[in-house]
């Protein structure tokens, strides 16, 4: 096994930690930081259920190397509210019920984060029509569409959409 | 998953250099299919070299009006960028098509070039796969095929290469630069893939320690007009059934030029050359398109469970060479 030393910003606070080749970023947060909010569902990228901010973009940290990702900047779930002040992405989702079991929600909350800059930088999707004003309210589609990589086994995606939707106003 | 060393380039030689000190090296990019892959006992690589730290992180204008791509550039930059969606929207529009928004985050250009099949055989070490253990066998060609080849596949392989990119990148002839331990080598699409024939367990005709540093599209003026239209089984986040990236290029309502490839439907994308052949001189209507569609599905050998795909691919063809009109 090789061990190599690495240093992240992990909501804020830098942490310096010598890490396993193979453990990915999602297992360093979880099971060396404590910070259990991304959770581990498929493993395989096809949840979305760990996705966290790396370095700004949100991506699924079970597929990143920790070692990889030397010097990177991480948001996690636990690093979206200003203190007591929630995010106004967590608002939207207590407000609109986005939510069931809670186990997808960490995932959803920072790819909904992420994707909400995504809009604001005028990146398009596959349903942004030609003449499309990415400045507007996101069309319900446009948010689906986005969101396609976070499952809800709850099926609470009425509730997340509305949230979004909130959200991005 | 095995233990393996981890080393960062920062540079295409040095890259090489630590790749080939290794027996079983791989080079890593964005890792979403190697990261996988590792997990799943399908790859077991002694040493990754990660070579997202190069400088080949740019898209820039060439002097012949083309685009220069760095292999290392995200998929989601590529997608948004300002130059590939206004003179290549078919590219932009195929790298939407794919994955999520968090993978196209990861995902790069060179490693979405070198993805693997996502043949379920393949990615499950308890059965045999030629791909994944040459000489085992292919389930697949007896079993679950019915989202597998319709060309080019042979005795000992069907599956079909999996990325949308490369679908658009083949039609639009992007040449491949690479760096490796002869030298610096370029490959034009879509010859960088390979036929299964009698050794599917090489998708590309890369030799060991060849590194993908660019791709570079040509300028080709029409393809501003252009367009991916990709069929699954599900609306969203799932791979190809069938894919056709097209651009079309008619004047005096005759078909001057065009350029037709196909996903979903071979162990490479599937430029159809015969199509465009056909089509190039012909009329540009729908009877013109769907005669040229013909031509090239006359030479498809679709298998017991996926011959739905040949009528399927020629009606997405012929619909979108009409949206392009």
């Amino acid at each position: 096994m090789e061990a190599i030393e690495i240093v992240l910003t992990v909501n804020g606070d830098e942490r310096r930690l010598a890490v396993d080749t193979r453990a990915s970023l999602l297992d360093v947060l979880r099971e060396r930081l404590g910070l259990t909010g991304a959770k581990k569902g498929c493993d395989h990228g096809q949840c979305g259920a760990c996705t966290v901010l790396l370095d700004g973009r949100r991506v699924n940290s079970c597929l990143a190397l920790a070692v990889a990702h030397q010097g990177a900047e991480v948001i996690t779930v636990e690093g979206l509210a200003d203190g007591d002040d929630l995010h106004p992405v967590q608002r939207a989702f207590i407000e609109e019920d986005g939510f069931q079991c809670g186990y997808c929600t960490p995932g959803q909350l920072c790819s909904a984060v992420g994707m909400l800059d995504e809009l604001k930088q005028g990146w398009p999707s596959a349903v942004t029509g030609d003449d499309d004003d990415l400045g507007d309210e996101p069309s319900d589609d446009e948010i689906r569409e986005r969101m396609n990589g976070n499952l809800c086994r709850c099926g609470a995606y009425a509730g997340i959409l509305a949230a979004i939707k909130e959200a991005s106003r | 998953m095995r233990p393996f060393v981890y080393r960062r380039a920062t540079d295409a030689q040095g890259a090489v250099a630590t790749f080939e000190a290794a027996p079983h090296a791989m080079y890593l990019g964005g890792g979403t299919n190697l990261v996988d892959l590792m997990r799943l006992g399908v790859a077991s690589p002694d040493l990754l070299v990660d070579v997202t730290g190069l400088p080949y992180d740019q898209v820039e204008e060439t002097p012949g009006g083309g685009l220069r791509i760095g292999a290392a550039v995200r998929n989601s930059d590529l997608a948004a960028d300002a130059a590939v969606r206004r003179s290549y929207p078919v590219l932009s529009q195929a790298l939407l098509a794919g994955a999520s928004g968090q993978l196209r985050n990861l995902a790069t250009v060179g490693g979405n070039l070198l993805q693997r099949t996502r043949c379920p055989y393949f990615q499950d070490v308890s059965k045999p796969c030629n791909k994944r253990d040459p000489g085992s066998g292919c389930p697949a060609r007896e079993g679950e095929h019915h989202n597998l080849a319709i060309f080019g596949h042979s005795a000992s392989c069907v599956a079909t290469h999996p990325s949308d990119m490369a679908v658009a990148m083949a039609a639009l002839g992007a040449v491949v630069h690479v760096e490796g331990p002869g030298g610096p080598r370029r490959i034009g699409m879509p010859g960088l893939h390979r036929l299964p024939g009698d050794t599917p367990e090489r998708d590309t005709v890369l030799e060991p320690g060849e590194l993908i540093v660019a791709v570079e599209l040509p300028a080709l003026p029409y393809a501003a007009r252009s367009r991916y239209r990709k069929v699954r089984e599900r609306a969203s986040f799932a791979f190809a059934v069938v894919a056709v990236a097209a651009a079309l290029d008619v004047a005096d309502g005759v078909v001057r030029d065009c350029r037709v490839a196909l996903g979903g439907v071979a162990h490479v994308p599937w430029r159809a050359e015969l199509l465009e052949t056909t089509l190039r001189g012909a009329p540009a209507t729908r009877e013109s398109f769907v005669v040229a569609a013909e031509a090239e599905f006359a030479q498809a050998r679709p298998l017991r469970d996926n011959a739905y795909k040949v009528p399927l691919a020629r009606n997405v063809i012929v619909g979108v060479l009409e949206e392009l009109l």
